[in-house]
């Protein structure tokens, strides 16, 4: 029988630290947390906002105007560029994704090539809007 | 053999429902990028408009519903990674649930007012 010291203690929970520092995610495995961490965004808070927004605009030319202002202040326009990069990444690696359900770009080298695909073209896309409202 | 190994087996049926929700989400998405684009609502009356025809209200409807799935299956995948007491879990997959319908009320609100 084994001895109880010589087993190892399971499940091991990493330290905040060793999970910022330690482990080095390979791109796929970026894309995949950028994926969960903005559709966490995109759920709360950016649809209650963007449902703000509309409700607002959609209410009087009063309201209109008023969202005109508001999306015009700087602290605003980034949180607008936040929410564009949210919905280009979880947009553009949820592609990926139905594309890697139907098995293809599965082997190592495509994954890696399309998670830098989705990576950059998320920041582009952010990078276009971001010229229109500047 | 049939195998029955544990749960309610709604994980193919969440699965599949949140990627036909994300197509149709897609297909939203380019549809409306695609309208704003070519006509920018400069005004109220055109913002007001646009969201006046009925095939705009349902087509934003479908957009609420699918992502009201959607985001229910999403939420809930990182509730059941990260949340591990039960009863912690519960509460906020209640919580969840509320802002999503929140969501859906809000948006059929404001598409038909």
């Amino acid at each position: 029988m084994a001895s109880a010291s010589a087993k190892k203690i399971r499940p091991k929970y990493l330290s905040l630290p060793a999970l910022l520092f330690e482990i080095r995610l390979p791109v796929p495995g970026w894309v995949s947390i950028l994926h969960r961490i903005s559709g966490a965004l995109l759920f709360f808070p950016f649809v209650a906002w963007v449902l703000y927004l509309l409700d607002m605009s959609l209410r009087s030319p009063q309201g209109f105007d008023y969202v005109r202002q508001y999306a015009a202040l700087p602290l605003v326009k980034l949180g607008l560029l936040v929410l564009v990069w949210a919905y280009a990444h979880h947009f553009c690696a949820g592609i990926r994704y139905l594309l890697l359900d139907i098995d293809k770009g599965v082997d190592l080298a495509t994954a890696r090539l399309t998670s830098w695909i989705v990576i950059i073209a998320a920041l582009l896309l952010t990078l276009w809007v971001g010229t229109k409202i500047w | 053999m049939k195998r029955l190994v544990v749960g309610a087996h709604y994980g193919l049926r969440d699965w599949l429902a949140q990627r036909v929700s994300a197509v149709l989400m897609a297909a939203y998405t380019l549809i409306l990028l695609v309208v704003l684009l070519r006509s920018p609502p400069s005004s109220y009356a055109a913002w007001k408009d646009l969201f006046a025809q009925g095939w705009m209200r349902v087509a934003t409807l479908l957009f609420a519903a699918g992502l009201a799935w959607h985001a229910w299956v999403g939420v809930r995948d990182i509730l059941m990674d990260y949340v591990k007491p039960d009863g912690l879990r519960l509460t906020l997959q209640v919580l969840v649930l509320l802002v999503i319908a929140s969501y859906v009320g809000w948006a059929i609100q404001i598409l038909w007012r």
